[in-house]
């Protein structure tokens, strides 16, 4: 292998942009569109819905009721011109009379549109919540298989935009059920007060449908590179925002300036391209609407010369037709939420769909506190992948109170033991054993009990330090807590915080080393008290000293308690009872420290290869591994 | 405008306080600097506002023209022959027609033109503030939150961006429309135009209560969603601690109470908006009912035809829609003057970290790095000094150790070279020349600084490794990365070096990264290269490899290494053990060992052991 750094004398032409520079990533797209129409998404979202169909239901009644109030306005308007003002046969009782009505119908419009709006809106809040809830408590339940495939990224966009999309949807079909009313009861309205009349002014609306008809697949296009390219600027935005330091220590601005110039001017032309197709829609309604004025005046107002139509149905038909074009703008509108709503639904629906591989029988049990605290592995075949065995045939024992090191390269399997102890994924073939029972026999509940977990990366929550050692031990005191963190060595700084143990961590414990950061996960796991401990030793970058303290905590961690541990350091795999050596998902031997160093085989070599821990040893091996399995 | 002042401008606060504070005072500057920067498109605003004066005078002729052609087929005005009266109406219906046109036409350019002075606006302030950002110093970074960052530059740009087309433009409109209707009317008949504009007052207030009241309760809505995508997001990203755990109750029970903590607002929120909707519509109708009154009581008594009535009627339902945006217009004004505070206050920041006037390109001789009597502290963190009385001098072909407990300041000595942070006293000299005084990018050129947490971009590794480079050959990327020791990695991947690595992208190991980012170092042929930590999670055969293959070149520079693992460091000619940002001990390995001192505490904890169990392997 050549070792040569870089030495050639060839002067690289920086006057000319860098071909392959980029800025920020471009995501793949979501289909942001789906069907119009799906019935099986609908039927998944009805079943969101059907609890407050009740409501639907009154809500539907009052937008009907609101629409049939709107399209009564001009109609008392028309009466009250034709019969209360009426050259020659004014009279002022019909005129009062008629604006009492009046009053009546803009109090049941009040009333109605208030009803409407205000249920929906809710519904739409409490749907969207509990579908919300729903994709949560089901996530929380679907094997890890599916959680390591999926970005947490993207379940969180389902979890949020696609939910957002669906009560858009959710709002506005119930204000469409009164959009296609209105327009039904416009054209019916207009066609009883004067079939001819109402014809000859109906027939511009056609003209409309085809102009959105042709418009609207064009539209869309220029809406969505007005969307994708926002999303890509907002990206590299991001990606500066995050990567500053790096840019800076290499002197990357210009460059990036540039790039992202290009980026936000795609933005800019794009949001003008959309600008436009939305603009062109408002001279052709208008001038629509203008040819429909224009008709009733020219054809209703012979008429009225001819004393063949009342001039008060004149009046009436000016005023529909400026509500004329409304309706059938929304519906034209709705169609693409709908589409949204059907794309959204569908990834709604592809995390409820999610079997749930991994759950309780129906005659589990509960693992009894007092078991006796083995794990066992009997003849066990385990992989992620189809015909790609992580373990195989992998048996051993570790008895109660006894402390068991797994070692072995990246991607033997040690992992996926820690992971099959706990039931994070079930077995091909053969068993796991916890306590001398399969652990598909037993609770999840009971099981995460009686085996506490500590990983290699501390994962804190949002909260206060005290919070988070108990986690989820409701009953565990402040004195317990206190106690277990004492016990790990944790006491000492965390009594140094601001607000001591109120302190309230960063996200995930930002505010915190990650040395800390792990003794206060030991603390929490000690406050579970589990008779099990299942560990995963950190092997980052921990100075000696705080490494010194985790040892210490590790050890008073582990007493009394069974121990499965997954060593890095040295100083572990020396202290436990029993050394299980596995490579590529095959345990190839166990001992103890002496026996193997003795036996002369993979153990002894790896020990005397390394300095100080068994970690990232194999600079060879890694290439056959790209991502761990851990 | 100085750090602290800008600090306090950039918090977020609480969400009514963002509201109250929009409205007057500091409010009106912003607002006024805003407009400036739209009239940066003088044509293009020239146009909207044009366009919407035409467009709004246009619909005023409308109500006129029904009325006319109402009460021209009543043969009121063309009495007598019918041919007459029906070329009137044929007269009226064209010149509606064309009005009805003309109008859609100008509010097009309104529309257009007012989205098109936004987005151009949008447009210069993203890339002032991508600029901005780009060059504000470390210290800016370390107390800014990224995601206060990240919405600064999306929702307050877009609040600052949006304001002439759904502000200013509104006003003229509204002006327009209510201004000249309102004279047309009252001259027409008193009573029934001040009738017709009863409910304005009505509408314009509650809309503008409502808006107002809808935004305080959003943003204070964001901050409880917030939350709830906090708890969804640490669920997921910590899913096997809770079912480690056995947790998924007690997580639910977390998510619930946020979600119900959201969902309470959100109800809220609608009652506000339906019950003020449902009140503006109520006023309006009863305005029209009064004007149908009184209106036909004046027809009966033969004061006013039926088509001014008519006129009158027309006229509200066009005023109808703009009074109700009053309300999307005061909220524009408010948003864009508490974004647009905030945004400016950020552009207007002086960058701390800059060149010096009449700053010189760095020229390197020598290679000689020199510390001066350094001494540093942190921007705000008032009490103790983070480094205080660092000298040392490096030459080039020299490495230096440096090694002491968390938070001796090691990592800010190496902060200091490229300059990311100032000193507070003393000087950095690089070949005699202050740090200070020459230019930041060849300063920052020359140093290359592979950090602790090495940041990678979302692309592929070949333009990670050629990140500060981007021009460089493959050979050379190569040759980096074989320096670094990931050439045979990436060779071996199915992509090779077009992988796509980064958030999204394949995942590599700390160890990998960190070679990485070696290699990204290595592109700018440093003529100082530090080491901040950054070998942590390579194992001791790897690094031991890296340094080898560096050895050939390091001739020419400077090296520092920080690392709290003594083996990373151990070789280096000059040791210093650094405890509470001074220099305790220093000199060479041996020299150190023989002192007795803390570095001699340091070796027996983490390498005596090892090595004498080397010594022993290898002697049996």
């Amino acid at each position: 292998m050549m070792s040569i750094e870089i030495d050639d004398d060839e002067k690289e032409d920086t006057s000319r942009r860098p071909a392959k520079a980029v800025v920020g990533s471009h995501r793949d797209e979501q289909e942001v569109f789906g069907k119009v129409y799906d019935p099986r998404i609908v039927r998944r979202i009805w079943s969101f819905v059907k609890p407050y169909r009740g409501r639907i239901l009154i809500s539907v009644v009052a937008v009907l009721v609101f629409t049939l109030t709107q399209l009564a306005i001009p109609l008392i308007i028309r009466h009250a011109i034709d019969n209360g003002m009426k050259a020659g046969s004014a009279d002022r009782a019909v005129l009062a009379w008629t604006v009492g009505v009046f009053a009546l119908v803009i109090l049941i419009n009040y009333a109605a549109s208030y009803m409407q709006e205000n249920v929906v809106g809710k519904v739409a809040e409490m749907v969207l919540s509990d579908l919300r809830r729903a994709m949560f408590n089901h996530l929380q339940r679907v094997s890890l298989s599916f959680m390591d495939k999926t970005e947490v990224g993207r379940l969180m966009s389902r979890l949020q935009g696609d939910v957002n999309s669906m009560q858009e949807f959710l709002e506005t079909s119930v204000m469409s059920v009164g959009d296609i009313a209105l327009l039904f009861g416009i054209v019916s309205v207009l066609l009883w007060l004067d079939l001819r009349l109402g014809l000859l002014t109906l027939s511009t609306m056609p003209a409309l449908f085809v102009v959105r008809l042709f418009w609207l697949p064009r539209a869309k296009v220029a809406f969505m590179a007005a969307h994708e390219t926002n999303s890509i600027a907002n990206g590299a935005l991001a990606e500066g925002i995050h990567g500053v330091r790096t840019v800076q220590s290499l002197e990357r601005q210009h460059v990036n300036f540039d790039l992202y110039d290009e980026k936000v001017l795609a933005n800019l032309n794009t949001h003008l391209t959309s600008a436009r197709y939305a603009q062109i829609m408002v001279p052709i309604v208008d001038t629509l609407t203008g040819i429909a004025m224009a008709t009733v005046i020219v054809v209703g107002g012979s008429m009225v010369l001819d004393r063949s139509l009342d001039i008060g149905v004149m009046v009436a038909f000016l005023f529909y037709i400026q509500r004329f074009f409304d309706p059938i703008r929304s519906l034209t509108m709705q169609y693409s939420v709908m589409q949204r709503a059907m794309a959204s639904g569908e990834r709604v629906s592809e995390v409820l769909d999610v079997p749930l591989d991994v759950k309780d029988k129906a005659d589990a049990v509960a693992l009894s506190a007092d078991m006796e605290g083995s794990v066992e592995f009997r003849k066990v075949t385990f992989g992620y992948r189809k015909n790609q065995p992580v373990l195989r045939n992998v048996s051993f024992r570790v008895n109660p109170g006894e402390i068991v090191a797994l070692v072995g390269p990246t991607g033997s399997g040690k992992s996926s033991c820690m992971a099959l102890a706990h039931r994070f994924y079930d077995v091909w073939d053969g068993q796991v054993l916890v306590g001398g029972l399969d652990v598909r026999d037993l609770t999840q509940g009971s099981l995460g009990e009686q085996i506490a977990m500590v990983l290699q990366e501390p994962f804190l929550f949002s909260g206060s330090v005290f919070e988070n050692i108990r986690y989820n031990k409701m009953d565990a005191s402040r004195e317990d807590v206190i106690r277990a963190a004492q016990a790990v060595g944790a006491h000492d700084f965390i009594a140094q915080l601001p607000d001591g143990y109120d302190t309230q961590l960063e996200q995930r414990g930002g505010n915190l080393s990650l040395g800390q950061r792990q003794l206060i996960s030991f603390a929490r796991a000690l406050v579970a008290n589990a008779k099990i401990l299942v560990l995963d030793e950190a092997t980052a970058s921990i100075d000696s000293y705080t490494e010194m303290l985790i040892q210490k905590a590790l050890i008073r961690l582990l007493e009394g308690r069974t121990g499965l541990v997954i060593a890095h350091r040295l100083a572990t795999v020396r202290g436990a009872d029993r050394i299980i050596v596995l490579q590529n998902g095959e345990v190839i031997e166990s001992g103890n420290h002496d026996q193997l160093m003795a036996a002369k085989g993979l153990y002894s070599r790896l020990y005397t290869m390394n300095y100080t821990s068994f970690d990232d040893i194999l600079g060879a091996v890694e290439t056959q591994t790209p991502i761990a399995t851990t | 405008m100085n750090a602290d002042a800008s600090n306090s401008a950039l918090k977020r606060r609480d969400s009514f306080a963002h509201v109250a504070e929009a409205s007057w005072g500091k409010g009106l500057s912003t607002l006024l600097r805003i407009t400036r920067m739209t009239l940066r498109h003088p044509w293009q605003v020239a146009i909207t506002l044009i366009s919407t004066f035409l467009a709004a005078t246009l619909q005023l002729f409308i109500p006129r023209l029904l009325g006319q052609a109402i009460d021209q087929a009543q043969g009121v005005i063309g009495q007598g022959a019918d041919s007459g009266a029906e070329h009137a109406l044929w007269i009226t219906a064209l010149i509606l027609f064309v009005v009805s046109m003309l109008r859609g036409f100008f509010t097009m350019l309104q529309n257009y033109f007012g989205e098109a002075v936004g987005h151009q606006t949008g447009y210069e302030l993203r890339l002032a503030f991508y600029e901005k950002i780009q060059r504000l110093s470390f210290s800016f970074h370390d107390r800014v939150h990224t995601g206060d960052l990240i919405t600064l530059g999306l929702l307050d740009l877009d609040g600052v961006r949006m304001f002439f087309s759904t502000g200013l433009v509104r006003v003229v409109l509204l002006g327009v429309l209510v201004g000249v209707g309102a004279f047309l009317l009252v001259r027409t008949d008193i009573l029934l135009g001040l009738l017709s504009l009863s409910f304005v007052p009505f509408v314009a207030w509650r809309s503008s209560v409502t808006q107002l009241a809808l935004r305080s309760t959003w943003l204070m809505l964001q901050d409880r969603l917030s939350v709830l995508s906090r708890v969804m997001d640490e669920n997921l990203g910590g899913i096997r601690v809770v079912r480690a755990f056995a947790a998924q109750a007690h997580e639910l029970k977390k998510f619930d109470r946020a979600k119900e903590a959201a969902l309470e607002l959100a109800k809220r929120r609608v009652d506000i908006r339906v019950g003020n909707t449902s009140a503006m519509n109520l006023s309006f109708f009863a305005a029209m009912a009064l004007v149908l009154w009184f209106g036909g009581e004046k027809v009966i008594a033969g004061e006013i035809s039926v088509g001014t009535l008519a006129q009158f009627l027309t006229f509200m339902t066009i005023l109808q829609m703009p009074v109700r945006q009053l309300g999307l217009m005061v909220n524009s004004f408010a948003r864009a003057s508490t974004c647009g505070t905030r945004l400016l206050a950020l552009l207007d920041l002086d960058l701390d970290i800059k060149d010096a006037p009449g700053a010189k390109d760095l020229v390197i001789t020598e290679g000689v790095l020199r510390f001066e009597n350094v001494g540093f502290r942190y921007a705000g963190a008032s009490s103790t000094a983070a480094l205080s009385d660092i000298s040392f001098e490096a030459k080039a072909g020299e490495t230096i150790g440096i090694v002491g407990p968390p938070g001796s300041g090691k990592s800010t000595i190496a902060h200091l070279v490229p300059r990311f942070y100032d000193v507070s006293s003393g000087r950095i000299t690089i070949d005699g020349q202050d740090i200070a005084r020459v230019t930041l990018q060849s300063l920052r050129k020359a140093v290359g600084v592979v950090q602790q947490d090495a940041f990678l971009f979302t692309t592929s590794i070949e333009n990670n490794i050629a990140y500060g480079n981007p021009w460089a050959r493959e050979q050379r990327i190569e040759r980096a990365a074989e320096s670094a020791q990931l050439h045979n990695y990436i060779i071996g991947l199915p992509a090779g070096y077009t992988t796509v690595v980064g958030e999204r992208g394949a995942s590599l190991s700390g160890g990998q990264r960190q070679r990485l980012a070696i290699a990204r170092s290595l592109m700018l042929r440093p003529s100082v290269l530090i080491f901040d930590d950054s070998t942590a999670a390579i194992d001791a055969g790897t690094e031991q490899r890296i340094r080898t293959a560096m050895r050939r070149f390091a001739k020419d520079r400077v090296t520092l290494i920080i690392s709290h693992r003594l083996s990373s460091l151990m070789h280096s000619d000059q040791i210093l053990f650094v405890e509470n940002g001074r220099i305790v001990e220093r000199g060479t390995h041996a020299e150190l060992l023989a002192a007795g001192g803390r570095y001699r505490a340091l070796y027996d904890l983490q390498l005596r052991p090892e090595d004498e169990r080397r010594a022993r392997n290898e002697g049996a």
